[in-house]
């Protein structure tokens, strides 16, 4: 296991070198100089251009950035941002707790729901069952995000009034963010009623976040279950006697996991894609609306270390997912 | 309690402390600030949460208008050459407290040296601070303007200019120039700290900053030992809501008591809704087509004449803006001082403008229209606007190319001497003087640069310079309103629209002021019962 772990770790230093150089070079190739941008309609002349341009480093040629920009990084350097001034390592340790609680209560709520969903859709296999819950997967994979977070917001908020519009928790609570996880944080406040408001706040934001990966989950669920529904040894096990839930529960899924673990790993990239709009509309404070502003604002160091971090957690995310496959198949980690 | 919130939340739970919130202020904002020196910026986000709150100016805009009125300094002489400016300062007032600060002293004349020397000054230790770039005091040439600053006493401070500046008073009263104080910067300074001053600011205004939370809620509360006129609410909340959907749906549950920035497409029903107030005023901005004016045939006033002839600019009115917005008929808005009323749009007449062609000698004419890729408060769509000029210049025989660039190159390539064709730009005014539209927009100096018609008009450009450097309004307004003759007999550009400001509310916020300099200030903002 430690030989398989340590090939694994491997494996992440090339990733990581492309992904520094291709978040450095991905921003730079858009049209639109930052400096000009800045400026907007003003305009600035000549002199001043060149002042903030020697400032910037963008005077430099483009490898000395990049060799700039690499060993800062080496150094835990990710630079500061353009806009705000602030160091990007900063910024992203502010917002990143948000985005990381969300994205958690949406994979939660994506696999509470999607699992059983895809089991029973593969033990009822062409019932009306299977075909109710796979065309409401399909329906949950095709909505656009955007519409479908603001239907919410107008039906529970707007006219049930059940849940708030948006934001983190409700503004009559105030105290500190010791870690950034509202849930963990309303907690410690002590005060009472604000943990409540901040699971209300959560509840809209998971659904919608998690309505994608939950359709993906349930129709990867379902076809991996009925591979394996096929296969001889369940066939065998059918005839020995065993009873079908523990033919379903513990052989057949068991062996359906790793295509379904592999499909939630990579959900991981698309949840970080889906809170880039999720969290425009339910105000959410995260990384994603975070750096679409960087990116129209051609703010450099933040996107391009943006863009690293969380490479570097999609990164973690599919390690463990390959540990995980050698928990439930020793196979793998023998090869 | 007026906050729906209520409601909704006594579904789930039983306890409530809703009484607190009762003096609090809640406006759903469009975006986080990028800091909270207003020195260091230039949006209007910004400024909203910063310079209006937190901090005073010397002079300041009376609120709904571009009135200056004295603010920090109680009043000011100006030299008889107009290259010295004297302020009086206001005695006992005193700066905000926090954790880290306690001022041991009133604000004074060294507060206000040292406001601008760190913008203007690279020896000033806080120069460089938060990588400060002071754009806004750079584009305002504050460091051509200001040759130095003098203290004369504590409570007395000579501004020399190196020339005379009328817009000078103005400028004082704009974000750029908001007083910090130096105690604080000093201390931060010695602290190894100086981006505090940017992260927790130390103002004079009306509210304390509380704290901040990015992209999420920025919270204040109520300057009791403000000197003037203090807040009416105890609090003041900024709920950060990027979503201008969501934001309508937060005032209407009650999350929020006043909103910027909605819909175009929304105004409409928000003005039909009984449980929302909308409020409007034209914007102190203008959008416009810019010929360029070096080139033939557009060099020549008549074909311009003729080209916005074919403009229909009630339909960009209607379709563009949705009805938010008002033709424009002169480069100044109407909201501003020296607006020439008496001047006549070119009517729109696509045979006359046909016919003028043809005196001109011009047949089968192609040009581009350059259209922006971006929203901007003074053309919310350039692309559609541009569609719509296609078809009208289709009417007189005028074959239009639609083009279009990523915002930075677009803004960069539109400066260009011979740029192939007219390009779709606006502006939005600083300082709400004239000079801030017409010697920018249309001066001699600002050709190759903000002056896109690439237009230099001898004439024009005299009455401006001498408009600049004359003492009362009354006698700058006669030059400007002769310029804004001049401008129209010459077009260099089809004046197309001012945009309309809408703010909507709840009905319980009382006081509110649409600010034509387009800031989001809540000082006199209350709430009734």
């Amino acid at each position: 296991m430690l030989k398989y772990t340590l090939s694994r770790l491997l494996t992440f230093i090339p990733t990581f070198i492309g992904v520094t150089l291709i978040s450095f070079s991905f921003i730079r190739a858009l049209p639109g100089d930052p400096i000009v941008v800045m400026a907007g309609e003003r305009g600035l002349s000549d002199e001043r251009y060149a002042e903030l341009a020697t400032q910037y480093g963008f005077d430099q040629p483009i490898y000395m950035q990049f060799w700039d920009y690499l060993t800062g990084v080496l150094q835990g350097d990710l630079g500061t941002s353009f806009v705000t001034k602030r160091p990007v390592w900063d910024e992203f340790f502010t917002l990143f707790p948000a985005t990381l609680e969300l994205s958690i209560c949406a994979m939660i709520f994506a696999i509470a729901l999607g699992l059983p969903a895809g089991i029973i859709a593969a033990v009822n296999r062409g019932k009306f069952l299977d075909r109710a819950l796979m065309s409401t997967a399909l329906v949950g994979y095709s909505m656009p995000i955007f519409w479908w977070a603001l239907l919410l917001i107008i039906v529970f908020s707007g006219n049930l009034g059940w849940t708030p519009v948006s934001g983190r928790i409700d503004l009559l609570y105030y105290f500190p963010n010791a870690t950034g996880f509202m849930l963990i944080d309303s907690v410690a406040s002590g005060q009472s009623g604000a943990f409540t408001s901040a699971v209300r706040h959560l509840l809209l934001p998971t659904i919608v976040l998690g309505t994608i990966p939950l359709a993906v989950i349930a129709r990867q669920t379902r076809s991996a279950m009925l591979e394996v529904l096929g296969e001889d040894y369940i066939r065998t096990a059918r005839a020995k006697g065993m009873s079908p839930g523990r033919i379903n529960g513990v052989h057949a899924l068991r062996n359906a996991m790793i295509p379904v673990i592999t499909v939630i790993g990579l959900s991981v990239g698309t949840l970080l894609a889906g809170a880039i709009l999720t969290e425009t509309i339910f105000s959410w404070p995260g990384i994603g609306k975070w750096m679409v502003d960087s990116i129209f604002r051609r703010d450099y160091p933040v996107v391009q270390g943006g863009l690293l971090l969380i490479a570097v957690m999609v990164m973690i995310v599919n390690l463990t997912v390959d540990m995980l496959y050698g928990v439930i198949n020793p196979k793998i980690r023998k090869r | 309690m007026s906050l729906k919130i209520s409601v909704a939340a006594g579904l789930l739970l039983t306890t409530f402390g809703v009484a607190a919130q009762a003096q609090s202020l809640v406006y759903c904002s469009e975006g986080s600030p990028e800091g909270f020196d207003p020195a260091l910026y230039t949006s209007g986000t910004t400024f909203d949460a910063s310079s209006h709150p937190i901090y005073d100016h010397l002079t300041e805009f009376k609120v709904g208008t571009t009135e200056v009125l004295p603010g920090l300094a109680e009043s000011w002489d100006v030299s008889e050459d107009g290259m010295t400016v004297t302020f009086n300062l206001r005695q006992g007032v005193k700066f905000h407290s926090n954790d880290q600060f306690t001022p041991t002293r009133d604000f004074n004349a060294d507060d206000v040296i040292f406001s601008f020397d760190r913008q203007g000054n690279p020896e000033n230790p806080y120069n460089s601070y938060s990588g400060g770039t002071w754009e806004y005091y750079s584009s305002m040439s504050m460091p051509d303007l200001v040759g130095s600053i003098e203290k004369v006493d504590d409570y007395t401070v000579k501004f020399n200019l190196t020339r005379p500046e009328a817009p000078f008073i103005a400028n004082m009263a704009m974000d750029f120039a908001s007083i910090v104080s130096k105690e604080y910067s000093d201390a931060m300074m010695e602290a190894g700290t100086p981006e505090m001053v940017n992260q927790a600011p130390i103002g004079t205004g009306p509210f304390t900053f509380q704290a901040y939370q990015k992209d999420a809620v920025i919270r204040y509360l109520r300057n009791d030992d403000y000197f003037g006129d203090k807040a009416r609410v105890e609090s003041l909340i900024f709920a950060i809501t990027p979503d201008a959907s969501v934001r309508y749906q937060k005032v209407q549950a009650g999350e929020c008591h006043v909103m910027a920035y909605p819909n175009p497409a929304d105004v409409q029903s928000m003005k039909d809704a009984d449980d929302v107030v909308v409020m409007e005023q034209e914007g102190l901005n203008v959008g416009y087509l810019a010929y360029n004016t070096n080139v033939a045939p557009f060099d020549n006033a008549n074909v311009r004449k003729a080209l916005n002839m074919a403009i229909d600019k009630q339909s960009i009115i209607d379709v563009v803006f949705q009805g938010s917005g008002e033709i424009a008929k002169n480069p100044i808005p109407p909201t501003m001082w020296s607006y020439n009323d008496a001047i006549e749009d070119d009517q729109y007449d696509p045979e006359a403008a046909k016919a003028m062609l043809e005196a001109e000698g011009v047949s089968d004419l192609s040009m581009k229209i350059w259209a922006m890729p971006v929203q901007r408060p003074y053309n919310p769509n350039a692309r559609r606007m541009a569609e719509l000029m296609q078809d009208d210049m289709s009417k007189i025989g005028v074959n239009v190319e639609i083009v279009s660039y990523e915002w930075g190159e677009y803004l960069e390539r539109s400066k260009a001497a011979d740029r192939d064709g007219a390009v779709l730009l606006g502006w939005t005014g600083d300082n709400g003087d004239p000079d801030n539209f017409l010697a920018v927009l249309l001066g001699c100096d600002g050709v190759g640069n903000s002056n896109r018609a690439n237009w230099c008009n001898e004439e024009f450009d005299a009455l401006i310079q001498k408009a600049k450097v004359l003492p009362t309004q009354e006698e700058r307004s006669a030059l400007y309103e002769e310029a804004q003759a001049i401008f129209k007999d010459q077009a260099p550009w089809a004046t197309i629209a001012h945009s309309v400001v809408y703010m909507t509310m709840r009905p319980e916020v009382d006081g509110y002021v649409v600010h034509p300099l387009g800031g989001h200030i809540f000082n006199a903002v209350g709430l009734s019962e």
